[in-house]
């Protein structure tokens, strides 16, 4: 009798999950975002703990190892002046990893206000905004970043910046469409019929109804942006040597292709990896947040 | 992403076959056999790169035409599946992929840059690159006026090809 009557009782007292829980518990239901969050996972724990994990100093020079290959003592090789690339790599993913998010965030401190402005008031300062977005965004990205890269001056900070500035359109853009969608809601109207003043409404009942979207394009521009930084360093624009980074390790490996390959493979697949990690994951939460699917 | 994987392709060639790609560059105009044979590993990295686009778009499409009414007609009249998927459907799912490839060639602009710096093609990318370290600020102002241009142009062409395309647009 007593489980006849805590049956419902237990009913009425379960309350429904939030929809962040709702979310995560979908996006751990799926088994390549369950893999992307433990490689990325893997290389957070990489970057924090390098100084515990790397086996050498990854800036110290050893001219007896010059472009030694894998070996007990140095698992991935060393490079052309005896640095070891198992270190290299595990300490590039610290710029890597920093890149991607700074840079991520620059774009969304800026995009966001931004595309809340343009889809809220509308009118000319709509107009004024999607025309500078539509401006930036007609210039391809890595362009934009190299362009203002050059003008910053060549350093892992201030590639940064020029990545999170040339993401920045795409934040703006999806904001606005997002907050357009948004603003004609019921719950919009009955905020605005409450009295509560248009900033208010746009941060405290727009705003959180356009973060879905905003979180899965987050994602996937850190994967992007971590492209970006490594082909910024590639480029010699980047992270500056003797500090290591995936993109620069690369830059230098491609002239002893024939000679040393492991000094590309190793960054190379560390690229890879991390990005792919990142689409996943940013495809799962995709799915994860689509309304659609509830 | 894939171009990556793509260097990661030829470095694993490298070390295990002792091949590496022809790294110099040929004008095609003069040697045009031997700019072929330099171009083709290029080509391949970055066309690797938008198939993958490619590919991901024309299959969510694909899903989506073949639930259409007018393929379950096609299937109805009693054609074939080939013929059903490559007339019926594959033509219709096409559309969006004619306008995105219009705006990856937009996208190869920048992708080319690394490319181009690796297979030392004298191209946009490494204008750029090259007036970046010589501090030609007026010829980084050139190229990406030029590309911004041309990928403006590009979506344009790319908007028109889908009104060619697409006879229900032409109203």
């Amino acid at each position: 009798m007593a489980a006849v009557l805590s049956a419902p009782a237990l009913a009425t007292a379960t309350t429904p999950a939030s929809p962040g829980r709702r979310a995560l518990r979908k996006l751990l239901q799926r088994k390549p975002a369950v893999i992307g969050l433990v490689i990325v996972f893997t290389f957070i724990a990489l970057a924090l703990f390098a100084p515990w994990i790397a086996p050498h100093d990854p800036l110290a020079t050893s001219w007896g190892a010059i472009r030694k290959g894998p070996s007990v003592a140095h698992w991935f090789g060393t490079d052309e002046i005896g640095r070891d690339v198992l270190s290299r790599v595990v300490f590039g993913t610290r710029a890597s990893l920093l890149a991607g998010v700074v840079s991520v965030s620059i774009s969304l401190l800026l995009g966001v206000p931004i595309g809340l402005i343009a889809g809220f008031v509308g009118g000319v300062a709509d107009g004024f905004i999607s025309r500078l977005t539509d401006a930036f965004l007609a210039c391809p990205f890595l362009i934009l970043a190299i362009a203002l890269a050059a003008f910053l001056g060549p350093s892992l900070s201030n590639a940064m910046i020029a990545i999170g500035i040339s993401a920045t359109p795409i934040f703006v853009r999806l904001t606005r469409a997002q907050v357009i969608n948004v603003k004609v809601e019921d719950y919009v109207e009955a905020a605005r019929a409450l009295g509560n003043p248009p900033w208010r409404i746009a941060v405290r009942h727009v705003l959180p109804n356009v973060t879905a979207p905003l979180i899965v394009q987050a994602t996937l521009a850190i994967a992007a942006a971590v492209i970006a930084e490594a082909s910024l360093s590639f480029l010699g624009l980047g992270q500056q040597p003797p500090e290591p980074s995936w993109g620069s390790m690369l830059n230098t490996a491609k002239n002893y292709v024939d000679q040393a390959p492991w000094m590309a493979v190793w960054p190379g697949l560390a690229i890879f990896a991390l990005v792919l990690a990142f689409n996943l994951v940013g495809d799962g939460l995709r799915d994860a947040l689509d309304p659609r699917q509830r | 992403m894939t171009r990556y994987f793509a260097c990661e392709y030829w470095y694993t060639l490298a070390a295990f076959f002792h091949w590496t790609p022809p790294l110099r560059y040929h004008p095609f105009w003069e040697e045009p056999l031997t700019a072929m044979k330099s171009l083709w590993v290029p080509a391949l990295i970055l066309g690797g790169f938008i198939s993958a686009v490619v590919m991901r778009l024309l299959r969510s499409t694909m899903l989506e035409v073949l639930r259409q009414d007018y393929v379950r007609t096609a299937r109805a009249k009693g054609l074939n599946e080939r013929s059903v998927v490559l007339k019926h459907a594959l033509r219709n799912a096409l559309t969006p992929v004619i306008t995105l490839g219009a705006l990856e060639l937009g996208t190869l602009l920048s992708g080319a840059v690394l490319t181009e710096q690796v297979f030392t093609i004298p191209g946009f990318g490494k204008l750029i690159v090259d007036s970046v370290f010589n501090r030609d600020y007026a010829v980084v102002q050139g190229v990406v006026l030029v590309t911004a241009t041309a990928y403006v142009m590009l979506s344009l062409f790319a908007d028109l090809a889908y009104f060619a395309v697409n006879p229900r647009l032409r109203g």
